[in-house]
This record gives structure tokens, sequence and C-alpha cells, in this order.
């Protein structure tokens, strides 16, 4: 069962600890009442929306398929794990007490439902939206499902890690970057005790520096990209100096650990038998291509591997909802200024706007709740917003993986997991079969088809099948959902 | 703008009946060429399901059509290869059941025309149908096993086809939209023109499946074919649970009886790679993508109904499609008199796929003047009175009902939209 007070760490440091706001619970409490805002997603964007929202006087349901507030970034220790300083592993910490404060306090006063462990898997739009939700397996008819309504809905769904295999990539001890991360926020875990980053993006120093932190060794830090973008848009990295002291942060921190920062390069096999003993790492010319004769091997116990993020908003475009190509090759939400999607109704924050980190996803939670409730947006805010957006696009065009990456793979490399597809299945469905598309490829060779619907391969699969620009995935039923509470909705 | 050779033949569509129309016209030595705006597979085909029954088609035209297109899948998938396991094809049988006696009743009568039609059906007492599908709730009145029931992946089934097409000479042109069909004075076609070019040709084949309308609207002549939307539920793979097509068919005691309101009936299916299938949901809703909570209710009922332990199985995804329509449910196949030169495969509605082969080889034979295996005359596109359904083209919207049915895919024959009761009773709204 998620959270209950008696569960609830003492965090001396953090009086207003998040474990401590007042959850609906799994009970789906949501009821007939029609809220004047759902907010899908406690995540940073979500949390903040929320909260402001209910401090501007509307009813607000706050939804999240997690058992606590926090989404990707603020990831608690589980509890009973007796953590007692988590705001080490955070230097957000501060900021997230301050909203999970005011969570509990609208929660305790009834300003605010917040409704955990609730899934969802489609929504309705009309006059009156109604975003259904699933609470799992375990719960069998009724009591399994919950039906929000609402005047209007804030998508706050952030985004999931993007991967592109590699040879050896399924192999136990290679783990996602963002995954280290959490295992490390929430569990307090170490995912080996040498451990090499790579990939591409900014999520890798942070992971490299809270491993370090925690204790681990780190070889090396691997990144994609030669960070020449970063260099040539000097006007934005002025303009987000917090940016650069965080990075610089990250640096010091791995500086101080005589962790080694390898640019243009990349992991391209991992090796071992029943886990990973060593990894490959070869320089890349600028469209990511291997270049040979300059592979080198790294023993370590662990991979942490990630090519940043993709926005999770399904949700959305099943509905139809403009979609806009982020830098980085993804597809985004487009909202206009008042973070309005194009359909009436629905509002947007946060990665499902385009991957920009959490003060950003805060500043928009924000910003769109002041919106939805007809107050105006301080200007202040305003360009904060703006001139974090540029920093995100920025590095979203620098991260954007170069079209040669296919060429670490072998015949026999595992594209789709779930499905174990290998790379020559997929490569002979476009060559031989006529696919162009990743949907076709997946009809074709079923890459995609699996539990996780394609979110992990995705990426791989649309770019191996050279399918032209980015599109929003197809996916109707945004969650999986137990057949006999499909049976039990109610009749139209 | 470019000039490239002549072909014999160009066929519009990349869809499982575009694929078997190049396959067969190949296959008759002529030099054939494909063009679709998409990838192969990229319309309906990719988002059905891919029965091939013989079950659900009452005697008639398109039962014909049925029996010889199940021979000609059958002799495909043994034609060496591994042509059959590569498309997934299954000659597994379907299963009809029928939960009380008046539709044991109305079931039997159906099947014995059948017989008469050259259809193979067993009847199944109640008592014995666990022996074919154990997993089946108790109690149910009794069925009929249909042998000749099969089939593919239809995805697989398109791409598959057209390779062999291509390999045998066939010119493949994907992603290359169709803008023009060019016509002579004497108004005979002459050939294309798309969004990269011209491709002459004497012969245009229509296998634009929902899009169909529109194709003949570029060639000038009306064809109403309109798009109805299905839903199918997937569920997360199981261990074979689900033996047969299983379908249940009181709807059938509906239609003897005259009543004209909505039926639904889920198919459930196994498939090699684990998920169960449970289709199709029609709904006129012209092309309307978003989904429906309510069929996902009634699918995911029926579908428990007919197999309890379903109930405790999660659903993993969902998809949909637009099965291409023509007003009587019948497709449009062949020569269109008032037109020379354009030849039409599309308007297959639920059966597509299973159509598909015979559809290609009666237009193949059309085309080098021999005679087809079957009279051609109840399939032919100037059957209709000037649009009587909303009239021809795109069919986005306008003119269009909104009802819910739902039934086996593979045919209209017997399912609520049949030539009589329901069937009328859609054709109303
Ligand atoms: C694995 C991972 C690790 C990360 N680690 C870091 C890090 O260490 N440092 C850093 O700076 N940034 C990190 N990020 C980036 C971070 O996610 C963002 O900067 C920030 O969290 C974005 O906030 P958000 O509110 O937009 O989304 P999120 O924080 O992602 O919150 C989204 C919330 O929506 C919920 N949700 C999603 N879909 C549904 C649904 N269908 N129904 C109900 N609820 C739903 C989720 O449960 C989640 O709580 C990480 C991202 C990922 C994916
Ligand atoms: C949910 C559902 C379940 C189904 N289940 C079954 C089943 O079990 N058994 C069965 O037999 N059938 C089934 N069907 C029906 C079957 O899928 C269709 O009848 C069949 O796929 C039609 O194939 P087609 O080749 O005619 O059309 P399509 O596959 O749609 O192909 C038409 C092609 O024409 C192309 N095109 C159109 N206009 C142009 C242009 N101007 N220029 C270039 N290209 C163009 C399109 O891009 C498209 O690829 C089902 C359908 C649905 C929706």
């Amino acid at each position: 069962m998620p959270t209950s007070q008696s569960e609830r760490p003492e965090s001396p440091e953090s009086p207003e600890s998040p474990e401590s706001s007042e959850a609906l619970g799994p009970v789906g409490r949501a009821g007939g009442e029609v809220y004047d805002l759902a907010v899908v997603g406690a995540g940073p964007a979500g949390l903040a929306a929320a909260v402001t929202a209910a401090e501007l006087g509307l009813r607000c349901a706050l939804v999240d398929a997690g058992p606590r507030p926090g989404g990707q970034y603020y990831r608690h220790p589980a509890p009973g794990l007796g953590a007692a300083r988590p705001e080490r592993l955070h230097h957000g910490w501060a900021a997230f007490a301050r909203l999970s404060g005011r969570l509990k306090a609208h929660t305790g006063a009834r300003r605010l439902d917040y409704l955990t462990d609730h899934h969802i898997w489609t929504m309705e739009r009309g006059e009156i939206w109604q975003l259904h939700a699933t609470l799992g397996s375990e719960w069998t008819g009724a009591a399994g499902r919950a039906v929000v309504r609402a005047r209007s809905v804030l998508l706050a769904t952030g985004a999931y890690e993007r991967q592109l295999p590699f040879p050896g990539w399924t192999l136990p001890g290679v783990v996602t970057a963002g995954g280290a991360q959490a295992m490390l926020k929430s569990g307090l875990v170490l995912p080996g005790r040498r451990i090499v980053v790579a990939g591409s993006g900014p999520l890798l120093l942070a992971a490299a520096s809270s491993l370090v932190s925690a204790g681990a060794e780190v070889p090396a830090v691997v990144e994609a990209t030669d960070y020449l973008h970063y260099a040539r848009s000097l006007a934005t990295l002025a303009a987000n100096p917090a940016k650069l002291v965080e990075g610089a942060r990250h640096g010091v921190t791995l500086l101080r650990h005589g962790v080694r920062l390898r640019r243009g390069s990349a992991v391209v096999e991992a090796h071992g038998t029943d886990r990973v003993t060593a990894v490959t790492v070869a320089r890349l010319d600028r469209d990511w291509r291997p270049v040979p004769g300059t592979a080198r091997r790294i023993a370590c116990d662990a991979l942490a591997v990630g090519h940043g993020l993709v926005p999770q908003i399904e949700l959305a475009t099943e509905l139809g909802a403009r979609i806009r190509r982020t830098p980085d090759g993804t597809v985004a939400l487009a909202v206009d200024d008042g973070l309005r999607t194009s359909l009436p109704g629905l509002w947007a924050a946060g990665e499902t706007c385009g991957v920009g980190g959490a003060d950003l996803a805060v500043a928009e939670g924000e910003s769109a709740a002041r919106v939805i409730a007809g107050r105006p947006v301080p200007a202040a805010l305003r360009a904060f917003r703006q001139r974090r957006r540029a920093f995100a696009e920025l590095m979203a065009a620098a991260h954007r993986p170069g079209p040669g990456w296919p060429q670490w793979l072998r015949a026999d490399t595992e594209v789709c997991r779930c499905e174990e597809v290998p790379a020559a299945r997929i490569r002979e469905a476009v060559t031989e079969l006529g696919a162009a598309d990743a949907r076709t490829v997946k009809l074709l060779t079923r890459a995609g088809m699996g539990w996780c619907q394609g979110r992990m391969c995705g990426p791989a699969v649309a770019c191996l099948s050279g399918g032209g620009p980015a599109r929003a995935d197809s996916r109707p039923l945004a969650r999986p959902v137990p057949l006999a509470q499909l049976a039990d909705l109610e009749p139209s | 703008m470019l000039t490239r050779s002549p072909h014999d033949v160009v066929v519009v569509g990349a869809g499982v009946v575009g694929a078997a129309c190049a396959y067969y016209a190949t296959l008759a030595g002529l030099s054939a060429a494909v063009v679709d705006r998409g990838p192969v597979a990229g319309g309906t085909t990719g988002a059905g399901e891919g029965n091939l029954l013989v079950s659900d088609k009452e005697p008639g035209p398109e039962l014909d059509l049925a029996l010889l297109s199940t021979r000609l899948w059958r002799e495909l998938a043994e034609s060496g290869d591994g042509f059959g396991e590569a498309i997934e094809y299954e000659p597994k049988g379907g299963l009809v059941v029928a939960s009380g006696q008046p539709g044991a009743d109305a079931l039997r009568a159906f099947a014995a025309a059948q017989r008469a039609a050259g259809v193979a059906a067993e009847e199944i007492a109640g008592d014995r149908l666990r022996e074919l599908e154990p997993h089946l709730a108790p109690g149910l009145a009794g069925g009929f096993h249909y042998p000749q029931d099969a089939q593919v992946q239809p995805a697989l089934a398109a791409a598959r086809l057209l390779r062999a097409a291509r390999l045998a000479g066939a010119e493949v042109r994907l992603g290359e939209t169709v803008t023009a069909v060019r016509t002579g004075r004497d108004g005979s076609v002459l050939g294309l023109t798309t969004d990269r070019g011209r491709i002459d040709a004497p012969a245009v084949v229509n296998a634009a499946g929902t899009w169909g309308g529109a194709l003949a609207e570029l060639a000038g002549v009306a064809l109403p074919v309109l798009p109805r939307r299905g839903f199918v539920l997937v569920t997360e793979p199981l261990p074979r649970i689900v033996r047969h097509k299983v379908y249940a068919a009181d709807y059938v005691a509906d239609v003897a009886s005259g009543s004209a309101g909505l039926q639904t009936s889920a198919v459930v299916e196994g498939t090699p790679a684990g998920p169960v299938l449970i289709g199709a949901s029609r709904e006129r809703v012209g092309f309307d993508r978003t989904l429906s909570v309510e069929v996902l209710r009634r699918l995911a009922g029926q579908a428990a109904a007919l197999f309890p332990v379903l109930a405790g199985v999660t659903v993993q995804r969902a998809y949909r499609g637009f099965r291409p329509y023509l007003p009587d449910h019948l497709p449009a196949i062949g020569a269109d008199p008032r037109r020379p030169g354009l030849y039409h495969a599309c308007g297959h509605e639920g059966a597509g796929i299973g159509l598909a082969p015979a559809t290609g080889l009666l237009i193949s034979r059309q085309l080098v003047g021999k005679q087809p295996e079957l009279d051609l005359t109840p399939f032919r596109a100037d059957r209709f009175a000037a649009a009587p359904d909303g009239g021809p083209g795109q069919g986005s919207g306008s003119g269009q009902g909104r009802g819910t049915a739902s039934g086996p895919d593979s045919g209209s024959g017997r399912g609520p939209e049949a030539g009589s009761g329901v069937g009328q009773g859609e054709r109303r709204d």
C-alpha cells in the first residue's frame, strides 16, 4: 500500500517531508465530483501546478501513477530504508520540501485531492473531461478503476529515457543513467562498484556525480557529443548561470574524484557472460560513427547508459493534440505562451512540452495553473521560463543522436528486448519487405509490440527504419489495463 | 516531369489487396508496378486482424469469393520457401458457439445452407465444445466447427506477396502519392500522375482500400467507399488458451427473427506470439481515430463471457482501423465499364485479408482477357445508383450515423451488417 502515515521516515532536516503529504490513496475516491482542474503527474510540473491552482481557489485533483509525489526528479528513499538525509542526493530537495509542504496543507484542508497509484490509460475530452484510471491488476472489479472528471486538464506526465542499443546492452549490470539515479535516490543502492557512465545528455554528469558521491568508482564518463554546440551559443549560456553552476558543480565533484570525461566517444559494446565485466569505448566521428582503431577496453562491473529523454505524451496525441519536433529528434506537445495545447481545455507543463529539467517544469506548472485560474503570469516567471526553454533547446540540439550510431550494432544485437527482435530482422523488414517507418517495422517484426509498448526500442527502431521526421507513437491505451476493469466500465 | 517505361498495369495501393493484384498479375506474365503513398501495409491492412473466414458468410457471391480465396491462401502457404510460416498461416479452424437453443437452431439452419454451397461445417454438441476449446465458458448450447477457417498475419502477408511480385519483376514504388489518373481522348486510361512523376500503363487497378472512392474520383467515376471503424484489443502474451477463432453467433437468431436491434459479438483468437486478439467493433464515425471507451467495455465483456479465464488477464494495447465498405457490403472487383482501363479491387470491408488472393487472381484473368473463375457481375463498380450513401469520396464524416456493432471480421455476410435485418438498420441511419 502506498503512503501511509506510519511509514513516514522522520527527517529532522526537512520537517515538511513529502512523506507526510496526505494522499487519498488508491481507493478511487474521486467519486462523482467534477473538478475545476485535473493534473496528471505529480512530478515537479504537476506538483507546482496543483498547489498553485489550489491556492488560487480551484478545486483540483492531482493524479499520479506512483505512490508518492515528486516524479522522476524528486525521488524518495523507499519508506523503511531509514534514509535520514535524502537532500544529500538532491540539491533541489528544499524546493521540493516546500512544494510538498503546500501539497500537504491543501490536501489536509481538502482543497486538493491527491490520488496516488492511479494510472491514467485514456482521457475522453468534452466540456467535462473524463480521465480513466486503473489502480493495477491487484484490484479486481470496481475497486480497481476510477474516473476523474474535470473541466480542464493539465498533462504533466514527464518523460522516459531514450535508449540506443549496442552489443551487450541486455547484460545484467547494464542500467539506464536515469535508472541508476533513481536506484540511488529511492533505494540508496548502487548498480555496481565500478560504474562506467555513458551515452549523451546532461543527465550523465548528474548521474556520475551522484554515483561517485555515494561511493562508487566511475572510471569514465563517456559522452557522445563534443560539446562544441554549447560554445557556439554563448548568449543562451550566459543567460542561464544557474544551469552553468549546476554543470560546474557536477564537474567539480567529478574532478575531485578523478573521473575522466571522454567526449565524442561511446560505449560500442558491453562484455561479459552472466554480467557486464568490461566495455569497449570508441571515438566517434561527427555523425557518431565509431572511428576505426580507437577502441579501448575499460573494466567495470556496471554500466549506466542513457541518451536523453522522450516526452510521454500519448494521452494527448491520441486525442489529436498538435505536436512539435524537438531539436534532439523527439516529439513534444506544442503549447502556446499560456501552455495551452491545441485541444480546448488541455494544458501541458514540464517535460511533456519538451525536456527541460526540474526547475523549468516547476515554472511551467505554476504558470499553467495561473493561466487556468485566469490570473496573470508574473513577468519574471515568464522571462525565467523563456530563458530556460532556450537553454533546453540548445542542450537538445547538442545531444541529438548522430545518424551513424547504428554502425555499432551487429546483426544479432537485440533491438527490441521485449520481443527479442535483432537488428538484422529490422533491416530485413526495411530492405526486403517494404517497411519505411517504425510502425511498419513493428507490424512486420513485432519490435515495439511488447510490454513497454516501444518506449525502450521506439527511437532506435524509428532511426533504423529511416522513417523521416519523428512522429508521435500511437498508443491508444497509455497503460495496460486489466480486462476485467474494462468490462466493468459504466455503459455509455 | 519524368517519364518512365510503360507497364502493362499499375496497381494503386500496397495493402494486401494491391499486393495480391501485383502478385497474380506478375504470375500471369504482365509487367506490373505498385504505387503507394506510404509503406507496405500502411493502410487498413496493418490495422486489422487476419481472419480468413468462410464461417461467417451466407451463401452468395461473397461466400463464393471466400471459398476460392481460402483455397488460394492454402496454396500460397504451401508453395514452398517457408511462405506459410513467413506469413504465420494457421489453418486453425473456426468455432461458432450459441449460448441458447434458439441461437443453436439458427446456427444449424445457417450451416445447412452453407454446406450446400460447399462449406465444411460440423455440429458440436454443447457438452463437447470444451473438447475443442477447454477454456470456453460452461453451459453453452452448442456450436459449429468450420475447419476451413484460417488465419494469417496481414502485414506480413501483404509484404511477402509484394516481395514475391517484386522478385518476379514487378516495380514497387513506396512513398509516392497518386495525384491524377490520366485518360485519353476516348476516355480510356493512359496511366497515373504522381507527386514524383508519371507512370504510363493502359490499365490501372484501384486497390486503394478505404480511399478507393477518392481514387475513383480521380478517374472521374463514382464509387461510394466509406470508412467503418474497428477496434481490436490485444492481451498480454498468454500460453495457448484459445485454439480456434471463436465467436458467438447469437445474432444469427436475431437476424432470423427480423430484429433490427444492434448486436455485438467479440471474436477471440490466439496468435503464435502469445497475445490473444479480441476484435472487432464496427462503427461509422468517419475517420475519427479517438479511442472509444464504450467499445472497449463491450469487447472486454463479451470476450470474458466466452472465455472466463480472460477476466484475469491484462489488455496490453489496442489499435484501430478503418474498413473500406460499400453500401451493399460487397467489394468492387473488376473492370469499370464507365472507364476503359480502370479496374477496381477495393471495398472489402472486414474481409479484405481473406478475399485478397481471389481478388488478385480474378483481376489478373480480366487483364489478360481470360474468363475469370467467378462471375464478377455482383461486384461491378457501377452497380450503385448515384451516390446512395452520402456520396463518394473519403467519407470524412458527412451523412454518417453513429452506431456500434461488432462481429467477426472477415465478412459481412452474417455479421450485424448482413444483407438483411440489422444490415438494413445500419443503412437507414
Ligand atoms: C529515469 C529518470 C531519471 C531522472 N533523473 C534526473 C536527475 O537525477 N536529475 C535531473 O536533473 N533530472 C532527472 N531527470 C529529469 C527529470 O525527469 C525532469 O527534469 C523533471 O522530473 C521533470 O518534471 P515533470 O514534472 O515534467 O515530469 P516527471 O518528474 O517525470 O513526473 C511525471 C509524473 O507523471 C506520472 N505519470 C506519467 N504517466 C502517467 C499516467 N499515464 N498516469 C498517471 N501518472 C502518470 C509519473 O508517475 C510521474 O510521477 C530524470 C528523468 C528520468 C526519466
Ligand atoms: C479492426 C479491423 C479488423 C479486421 N479484421 C479482418 C479480418 O480478420 N479478416 C479480414 O479478412 N479482414 C479484416 N479486416 C479488413 C481488412 O483489414 C481490409 O479489408 C483490408 O486490409 C483492405 O486491404 P486493402 O489492400 O484494400 O486496403 P489498404 O490496406 O488500406 O491499402 C490501401 C492502400 O492504398 C494507398 N493509397 C490510397 N490512396 C492512395 C493514393 N492516392 N496514392 C498512393 N497510394 C494510395 C494507401 O496508402 C494504402 O496503403 C479488418 C479491418 C479492421 C479495421
